[in-house]
């Protein structure tokens, strides 16, 4: 049972390493170990997974060890799985906190961060359209064209929005607000549907 | 800090990570913008730019971005501790969650109700993350400075138009930054 936590801990640990690029284009990585390395997993079980992350809180890398440790040594294995797959994470983004802290206000350092933040600042403006899209149009990325408005959703993004430009309310009781919004505009709208 | 303070530093800090990973559905580039705007906008524990240049080193790191961006966000904010904190929050709630989905995926997920609830928080988030990129570009456009604003309209096309692994961006705008971006003015 131990060496099974352990060799969990240590293939998750490098899943993590290799996990570059973050989001979807870690996907084929954690695919590649998860069912052709190690044979953790079948095709199906990895597509449930994906699936799964879309609708369910947290990165498909996490929801991956998550389910793959519980499937191999229960709640034990699922702690193991994702200790191994923070870990790199944890000690690489040490390291770059304390280059940051150190050498992050002028000079090379200083330059590749400024080279970044507008990089940033694009990535958190695309998200903002394909989420934009994806609720009020029921489409998937910014370049197809919209066949349908959902108006429920589309009138809670606008009260949630006006309430987080006004300061009414904090973020998380945003979130709960328009939850709530969600469950009453969709069921009205499904009551008068018949 | 005073000792009372710290305490509720740290249970604030924990809450507030926590919900916002346990509300959040895809993690990456959703969490992030929820996180800036609790962090810097409500909270003032980090500056604006501090937040931006964490997620840029969170972003050039191997693993899962937002689980990167809560680990250098929690050391900057406060060591160590800070860092575990934030790192537990962001974790636990997928952790759980798959944990206990073989008992009850079913209803939650086929469940109507459920589902328009969950919904609606995606509109919400989606919401914050309009009002986060809206006021970030609008600062960037403020500065008038041709690099970063080329960058944005860039790394936009090249990640959405063009479909380029994200990695060879960052190297390019990494690049771009090294030797062209040192000075002040672009800080």
């Amino acid at each position: 049972m131990l060496n099974l936590l352990i060799d969990l801990y240590i293939s998750f640990f490098l899943v993590g390493l290799v996990c570059v690029g973050g989001g979807y284009a870690s996907v084929p990585l954690i695919q590649k170990q998860v069912i052709d390395l190690h044979g953790w997993l079948t095709v199906q079980e990895f597509m449930d997974i994906f699936a799964i992350s879309q609708m369910t809180p947290g990165p498909i890398g996490i929801n991956a060890a998550t389910f793959v440790g519980t499937k191999l040594a229960g709640v034990a294995g699922a702690v193991a799985a994702t200790l191994g797959f923070v870990t790199p994470s944890v000690l690489i983004m040490s390291v770059l906190a304390y280059i940051f802290a150190k050498y992050g206000d002028v000079g090379p350092v200083r330059g590749i961060l400024n080279g970044l933040r507008p990089a940033v600042v694009a990535l958190i403006g695309g998200a903002a359209l394909v989420f934009t899209a994806m609720v009020v149009f029921g489409d998937v990325g910014i370049r197809g064209l919209p066949e349908r408005i959902n108006f429920c959703n589309a009138a809670v993004v606008l009260i949630a929005y006006v309430i987080v430009k006004k300061k009414i309310l904090g973020v998380i009781h945003t979130l709960l607000v328009s939850g709530l919004l969600g469950l009453l505009f969709n069921s009205l709208a499904a009551f008068f549907r018949g | 800090m005073a000792a009372e303070q710290q305490k509720s530093f740290y249970w604030e800090l924990f809450k507030s990570t926590f919900l916002i990973s346990a509300f959040t559905v895809g993690g990456g580039y959703v969490i992030i913008p929820l996180l800036k705007a609790k962090f810097v906008d409500q909270y003032h524990w980090l500056e604006d730019k501090e937040a931006l240049d964490m997620v840029s080193l969170a972003q050039t790191a191997p693993g899962v971005v937002a689980v990167n961006a809560s680990i250098i966000m929690g050391l900057r904010m406060a060591g160590w501790a800070g860092m575990l904190t934030a790192l537990f929050a962001t974790v636990l709630p997928p952790l759980v969650t798959i944990s206990l989905i073989a008992y009850c995926y079913d209803f939650a997920v086929g469940n109507t109700y459920v589902h328009y609830c969950l919904e609606g928080m995606q509109c919400g988030a989606t919401a914050i993350i309009i009002d986060v990129a809206y006021n970030l570009l609008r600062k960037e456009a403020k500065k008038k400075l041709f690099l970063p604003l080329a960058i944005i309209a860039g790394t936009f096309a090249a990640n959405y138009i063009l479909d380029l692994n994200i990695m060879y961006i960052i190297l390019f705008n990494a690049l771009l930054g090294c030797f062209f971006m040192q000075g002040t003015r672009y800080n």
